[in-house]
């Protein structure tokens, strides 16, 4: 059997062909080796930050998370998100300030947390995210908390972490591999307790030791974690460690948020690497171009694709492909032409010329011209969006350009038309700006553009005219039915409704699946499908009258009649299915079915007269003749 | 067209506004002049296409009215009371020639009777009216009787009428391809447990696919009429350990990726555990339409209708519709379309109020993206890039006056390049190509139609029309200035370790570009530079050695020329990256007993300055703190030159 012929995973794969997202798939493959550094000195646990949704449940109890909890959170988030999407990314979590110390190099108050066949470094196993998800339990018994630096030691933790980090990230090349070291503390001044020579001792070997870390490609990215009352201060110790300067330090710490929501949010987004899809240059007009660089932001997540296993030894299979000609039965090589029939005859293309008529469009993007945004119809859409925004190395020049179109595109409420010369599907794609959005600190919307893929006349269908009333007007519903409609609208409002807030309950019903099998226990847990409406939101008094004054203002008292009999009038098929049964099972009656079955005659009746007999008793007519006799015989159950 | 989608359509062509008359009505009944049934409806073929080619060019005024009744009887003496719905009249006219006054009755009577006959019929027609520059000098009010007359058609057999300017907007309004949509879903729209709308759920938009072209075999004998010159795929599963042993596919079982893991899983175990939601489309919620953003619309779109011929369910999504938008309003539904699908959709339902009187109101619905799909990548605020990339007012001026100018919706005038109007110009030049392919088989790919550039290049009439904005916008954005960035400068500002206070988060993207020159020794002009391409050279293992002995070559001889120290921060810079190479490399001792032995050539050339230099700029031996390798202590590594520094004096 063909993969692609296989049902149950087809509805997974619904954007297979979408080329965007194939060349998304190839750039994920550069692979990153990250770090989580994690600060566990008793101020991580002591620091909480209050929730600022107390209504919401299994809250109420601590409302308060600290620090830690908040850092453990966010990696396992990230855990889990990088095992479906970015399987062979490599990590590993490491604590300092700790009591225990376990590293390669056996310093004091570094912990890297590890499980079984895994190195310290390594791909996330569904063993790690598991075992990582309980490690708040049992840290203070297998690791262990400390202060950070204290008076009188000559130990600096933060420097072996560092160290440590390094060390893990020596396998790879940081030519093919993107290596980071996430830090997240709370302490802005870790060596504020010590003074005089050991302090800038300590200040001056730990930066150098950061700058060496970065000299050998490595970067190390800080995640800070304020308090209301205490503002993480960049500017003490880390703007020097991470080689912040003027501007940046400014607006690295604008963003630091006070609610435990945001700052997760805002952990969650730095956490990730942008990945570029492709960059290319738009065109303007003869002379003016901008370099932009493309990125997914949107893409369907699919479950990995399938490999196929020896059912006997569990060992992964490897699928060959061979081509026949259906002719002679030879074996042939992949062959470069391909036939179309037209006319009775066989059209004969080479794949050169197939991909010629495809080169519609010199260049990449071609500016056509400008639309108002309310020409942007809700039905101009086959696929995600794609976000452009300009490529590092444009030019000064080409920067400016953008940005002027940027705002003035947003300031007259216009779009952009341009038609994209892509190879795979040439189109005309609508570009939108989209201004910044910032929510409390956090960079809701980035500001860009975003390329929307236009449909063709070939794409759209005509399914209102179809549907038009040919004995003249429709009725339209009245004011009074549209300010009952207004007044459920207002009933049913969802405030904060924000667009990724639901997971996609098969998708991570298709991980718990893979990872309680994987780790091979017995039960499954159930998961939350967050997608099935409210129902007790929906059974509030107020809704409930709202939908029934709707319900009677459209469809009168009797609605409920109307609805058991469904719309009364059975379609015209249903009548010719009914008739056609009716019919059957009258001739049916002609027959003496078990003398013609006990003397063997059925297979002297016609396929005709075997369906008036299957027809009749509802069962499928479809098959050879054997087929159907078999199936008469199996019914009387002789 | 139609010749690819369906071969078994029949398709007929009648031409009216000819100067011949050639038609059975004609023939049979008499008047109908100047109508010409160029082709009786028979299934479409090569002649078809060949015979459109030649259209003759007509003389006399046409009147389409004759021209439909002619195609109607056409199709009714062929088909009859067969192939119901089935049957399409498309009129092509510029609708400004008056039609004839008839023997009895109005004109508009006319028309509703004709109309009346073809909806009995089961026939529908399209009407598409070519508005363009001719129209000017055309007589207004026969245009407008026309209109009038067309717009019955249009109403009573419920059909298109549609109004084109310009030769693309004709090739995207004939629907060559009328696909039978099959519902989606069709049953309630539940927007709560005890209202639910009887809804029936289309594609809107699907996108319309090249075809798939089938392999072409050569192997059958040029004789072989009836080979089929295809070629057949075969898929065979071999154990890895023992490639010659094929498995079958009852010994096969699926695995799923987990990590690094694969979970075997059979398809009977997994059906057992999957998500299986019931079949429904439950209503979540309305929302602000601001809460949902264009650009966050996932896949082709969906169409609601309420069920035909039910009134109150028409009313129902008549009233839901108008309320939203008078709110601006969206509702958030979530669907499951089939029974005993594996996954759900969440999407917005948007409405579509309708301005036609005998269209009724609907919802468009979009798919959103799940939490799993999207990537919150940050990029920096455009007002954080340096002044010299802020437009200033004047460019902001000629930016938006641009914008002004190409105007593809200018007021009053026709929107052009709308997408409903807009044909798809690969898909033309294919059926292009491979009808001339058919005639001459050698024929190189034709060049895109001139109308279809439109589509793909800028209008250059717009262009040229106000060449004046398009210059001025162009003088202000000339490429101007420098690149934002320059990745060699960077890596120098890396390497240069003056201060120790440079920007040094630049990210490893910049030592990637670097990569691709291959350098084979290292020069005097940029000597870090070569010395780090050529330790990270990967094709063969010699360069690191290779890179370390040429760069101690070059420090010495740096350090031997001096001439008062002048060479020695040069030198110092060589001897910073000679040792993070050697740390990156793991070849502490290459670097540790080069130094030792400079500092032995320092003493022995009275060139001890260079030393004191070193010292004075941190520079220490390689301990085993850094490279597990090497056997130098902490102590030992920070004391070197500074030891010997103070044994010196």
């Amino acid at each position: 059997m063909d993969i692609e012929d296989d049902p149950d995973y087809d509805i997974f794969r619904d954007d297979e062909d979408d080329p965007d997202a194939q060349i998304s798939r190839e750039n994920d493959s550069t692979k990153e080796y990250v770090v989580y550094l994690v600060d566990a000195s008793s101020k991580m646990f002591n620091t909480t930050c209050p929730s600022s949704s107390p209504q919401e449940e299994g809250n109420k109890e601590d409302e308060a998370e600290s620090h830690f909890q908040i850092a453990l959170s966010s990696i396992s988030h990230s855990l889990k998100a990088q095992i479906i999407n970015k399987s062979y990314d490599q990590v590993a979590i490491c604590f300092f300030n700790t009591r225990e110390r376990k590293n390669l190099q056996d310093l004091n108050g570094v912990y890297v947390f590890n499980v079984a066949d895994r190195d310290y470094l390594d791909r996330p196993t569904a063993r790690l995210i598991k075992e990582f998800d309980n490690l708040e339990e049992s840290f203070s018994k297998n690791i262990g908390s400390q202060h950070g630096v204290m008076p009188g030691t000559r130990e600096n933790p933060l420097y072996n972490a560092i160290w440590v980090a390094q060390a893990l990230l020596r396998k790879g090349s940081a030519k093919t591999v993107d290596k980071r070291i996430l830090l997240f503390t709370n302490e802005d001044d870790p060596f504020g307790r010590v003074t005089g020579a050991i302090k800038s001792d300590m200040t001056r070997t730990t930066l150098q030791r950061a700058k060496d870390t970065q000299d050998l490609g490595i970067t190390i990215e800080l995640l800070p974690l304020s308090c209301p009352n205490e503002i993480f201060d960049i500017s003490k110790f880390y703007a020097d460690l991470i080689g912040l300067e003027g501007d940046d330090l400014v607006n690295f710490m604008a963003s630091a948020g006070n609610k435990l929501e945001d700052m997760k949010d805002q952990l969650r987004k730095r956490m990730f690497t942008k990945r570029r899809v492709n960059k290319f240059k738009f065109t303007l007009v003869d002379g003016v171009s901008i370099d932009l660089n493309s990125y997914a932001l949107i893409r369907p997540t699919v479950p990995g694709s399938i490999t196929w296993l020896d059912s006997v030894t569990n060992r992964p299979l490897k699928s060959e492909r061979n081509f026949f000609c259906a002719d002679t039965g030879a074996l042939v090589e992949e062959s470069t032409t391909r036939f179309h029939p037209y006319k009775s005859q066989n059209i004969v293309f080479s794949t050169k010329e197939l991909s010629e008529i495809k080169r519609v469009a010199t260049g990449h993007l071609n500016l056509l011209g400008f639309k108002p945004l309310s020409y942007l119809r809700d039905y101009y859409n086959l696929k995600p969006s794609t976000f452009l925004y300009p490529s590092d190395e444009s030019t000064e020049g080409s920067m400016c350009t953008f940005i002027a179109l940027h705002r003035s595109m947003i300031q007259l409420n216009r779009f952009a038309v341009a038609f994209s010369g892509s190879s795979s599907r040439p189109q005309m794609v609508a570009l939108i700006s989209q201004d910044e959005v910032i929510q409390s600190g956090v960079q809701i919307e980035p500001p860009g553009m975003h390329m929307i893929y236009l449909p063709y006349s070939d794409d759209i269908r005509l399914i209102e005219e179809r549907y038009s009333d040919t004995s003249g007007a429709v009725t339209k519903a009245s004011d009074d039915q549209i300010k009952k409609a207004a007044d459920l609208i207002k009933r049913v409002d969802l405030k904060d409704f924000s667009v990724f807030q639901f997971s996609n309950p098969a998708l991570q019903r298709h991980y718990e699946v893979l990872q309680a099998l994987a780790l091979e226990e017995d039960e499954i847990p159930e998961i939350k499908d967050e997608t099935l409406p409210d129902e007790e939101g929906m059974a509030r008094p107020r809704v409930v009258r709202a939908l029934e004054e709707f319900k009677t203002s459209v469809y009168g008292e009797n609605y409920d009649e109307e609805s058991e009999h469904g719309t009364g009038k059975p379609t015209e098929a249903s009548k010719k299915r009914k008739a056609h049964t009716e019919y059957a099972m009258k001739e049916c009656e002609n027959y003496d079915w078990g003398e013609l079955a006990d003397t063997g005659k059925l297979k002297d009746l016609t396929v005709v007269e075997l369906k008036y007999y299957l027809s009749g008793h509802n069962l499928p007519v479809s098959g050879k003749k054997e087929a159907l006799v078999s199936r008469i015989l199996t019914h009387m159950g002789k | 067209m139609q010749l690819i989608y369906n071969k078994y359509d029949e398709v007929g062509i009648v031409l009216f506004g000819t100067k011949d008359t050639d038609n059975e009505l004609t023939t049979e009944v008499g008047g109908y002049q100047h109508v010409v049934v160029m082709k009786n409806s028979k299934v479409v073929d090569g002649d078809i296409v060949e015979a459109l080619q030649q259209l003759p060019r007509g003389t006399s005024d046409g009147d389409f009215l004759d021209a439909v009744i002619v195609a109607m009887d056409m199709l009714i003496k062929k088909f009859g009371e067969t192939n119901k719905g089935k049957k399409r009249l498309c009129l092509i006219t510029n609708a400004q020639c008056p039609i004839k006054d008839p023997y009895e009755g109005s004109k508009e009577e006319q028309v509703t009777t004709i109309a009346k006959q073809m909806t009995a019929h089961g026939m529908r027609m399209e009407s598409i009216i070519i508005r363009g520059t001719l129209s000017q000098d055309a007589n207004k009010e026969i245009i407008d009787e026309n209109d009038r007359l067309l717009n019955i058609f249009s109403k009573e057999t419920s059909t298109r009428l549609l109004y084109v300017e310009d030769p693309i907007s004709l090739f995207g309004a004939l629907k060559t391809r009328n696909i039978t949509p099959v519902t989606v879903f069709k049953g309630d729209l539940e927007l709560g447990p005890k209202l639910r709308i009887k809804v029936l759920v289309y594609k809107k938009t699907q996108e319309e696919k090249f075809p798939t072209l089938k392999k072409y075999s050569d192997k059958a004998p040029q004789t072989d009429k009836f080979a089929t010159h295809e070629v057949k795929v075969d898929y065979e599963y071999k154990s890895a350990e023992d490639p010659d042993k094929v498995v079958p596919p009852d010994q096969r079982i699926k695995g799923y990726r987990y990590g690094p893991q694969i979970v075997p899983i059979s398809s009977a175990e997994w059906d057992a555990v999957k998500f299986k939601p019931e079949k429904g489309v439950k209503l979540l919620g309305f929302t602000d339409s601001s809460n949902i953003l264009r650009h966050q619309y996932m896949k082709d779109v969906y169409v609601f209708i309420a069920e035909p011929g039910n009134t109150k369910a028409v009313l129902a999504v008549s009233a839901l519709s108008r309320a939203m938008k008078e709110m601006n309003k969206v509702a958030i539904l979530r669907c499951a379309w089939r029974q005993g699908q594996s996954n759900v959709v969440i999407g917005v339902l948007t409405p579509n109020v309708s301005d036609r009187e005998n269209i009724p109101d609907s919802f468009y619905f979009n798919i959103l993206p799940f939490a799993e799909d999207v990537r919150e990548f940050q990029f920096p605020s455009l007002s954080s890039f340096p002044a010299l990339c802020q437009p200033n007012k004047q460019q902001l001026e000629s930016a938006a006056n641009f914008i002004k100018m190409l105007d593809l919706a200018p007021d009053g005038k026709k929107e052009v390049l709308l997408p409903d109007f807009t044909p798809n110009p690969v898909l033309a030049r294919f059926y292009h190509y491979l009808d001339l392919k058919s005639k001459h088989p050698d024929a190189s790919v034709p060049p895109l139609d001139y109308t279809l550039r439109k589509i793909t290049e800028p209008e250059t009439n717009l262009i040229l029309q106000k060449e004046s904005v398009v210059d001025s916008f162009r003088r202000s954005f000339e490429l101007q200035g420098n690149p934002l960035k320059k990745p060699r400068r960077l890596l120098r500002d890396k390497t240069s370790d003056e201060a120790g206070k440079e920007n040094i988060t630049a990210p490893p993207a910049n030592l990637i570009e670097y990569k691709s020159v291959k350098v084979e020794n290292i020069g005097d002009l940029t000597p870090v530079q070569d010395f780090e391409a050529m330790i990270s050279r990967r094709d063969s293992p010699d360069w690191v050695l290779k890179a370390i002995k040429d760069m101690k070559n070059k420090i010495f001889g740096m350090v031997e020329d001096s001439h008062e120290g002048d060479n020695y921060p040069k030198a110092l810079e060589c001897l910073i990256a000679l040792r993070k190479g050697c740390i990156l490399e793991q070849e502490p001792k290459q670097f540790n007993d080069f130094l030792k032995h400079l500092y032995n050539f320092c003493q022995e050339k009275n060139l001890q300055s260079f030393c004191e230099y070193l010292a004075s700029k941190g520079l220490t031996l390689i301990p085993k703190t850094e490279a597990i390798d090497s056997d130098v202590t902490d102590e030992e590594a920070r004391s070197f030159l500074v030891k010997s520094e103070s044994k010196s004096d």
